[in-house]
């Protein structure tokens, strides 16, 4: 199981913080592909992806256990 | 107040703390920045702001910014503070203290913090207006989605 942490609009959007996604493994690309296809989520092309607390790259491996954090632009200060 | 020089917080944070907090016999100089909350931008009033960090990751991202400032102004001593929950207005969101030897470095340091927080570190702010509100959407505040409407693109 993959847990995905949403924030912001996408918390919202979604109506949850966290989503639990039943897999194995995967990338951070299919990850993606799969939020898309599952959940209307209108930031997710420009969002970056987190790995357990790591910015991560489209084609980074993705396993159960991991924390992934959708990370939509970010405005802080 | 903790000695954690990088740290998400959601109690007002006290510019003397963060100064104890860089302090030392070897510095000459140390600025601060308090990011403020600001009332009207172009025109439309803020009535509060809602800030949402992704806390254990933001406070790591602000670790490698006060790491990045070290090799790129040595001994230069950083930290860093943002605060989450709802602000009022006037209100410090974010304050970053840096001291050094001399003062060029302290200045230069505390600029690059606070844009690379606009850059890396995972907050976000959601402004409420007096009719809605919206969380904003590019850290360098050039894009902005309203809430349920589609994305705009530069």
């Amino acid at each position: 199981m993959i847990n995905i942490l949403l924030f912001a609009q996408m918390q919202e959007e979604v109506g949850k913080e966290k989503i639990a996604v039943e897999m194995e493994k995967t990338t951070v690309k299919e990850l993606k592909e799969y939020l898309q296809m599952h959940y209307k989520l209108t930031q997710l092309n420009e969002s970056m992806v987190a790995v357990n607390e790591a910015y991560a790259l489209e084609n980074d491996e993705v396993k159960t256990g991991d924390t992934v954090a959708i990370i939509p632009p970010v405005s802080g200060g | 107040m903790t000695d954690k020089l990088f740290e998400i917080v959601e109690e007002p944070i006290l510019l003397e703390d963060m100064i104890k907090k860089v302090k030392r016999r070897e510095a000459g100089a140390i600025t601060t920045f308090i990011g403020t909350v600001r009332e009207f931008t172009k025109g439309k009033r803020t009535v509060f702001l809602q800030y949402q960090a992704y806390k254990p990751m933001a406070e790591k991202m602000l670790a490698q910014i006060g790491k990045e400032i070290e090799e790129k102004w040595q001994d230069t001593c950083v930290a860093i503070t943002h605060r989450v929950g709802r602000l009022e207005i006037t209100e410090a969101a974010v304050v970053i203290a840096v001291s050094s030897p001399h003062r060029k470095a302290a200045y230069e340091a505390n600029e690059y913090a606070i844009e690379r927080i606009k850059q890396i570190v995972p907050i976000w702010k959601k402004e409420k207006w007096e009719d809605g509100d919206e969380w904003i959407g590019d850290q360098l505040e050039r894009i902005e989605y309203p809430t349920g409407q589609p994305n705009i693109k530069e």
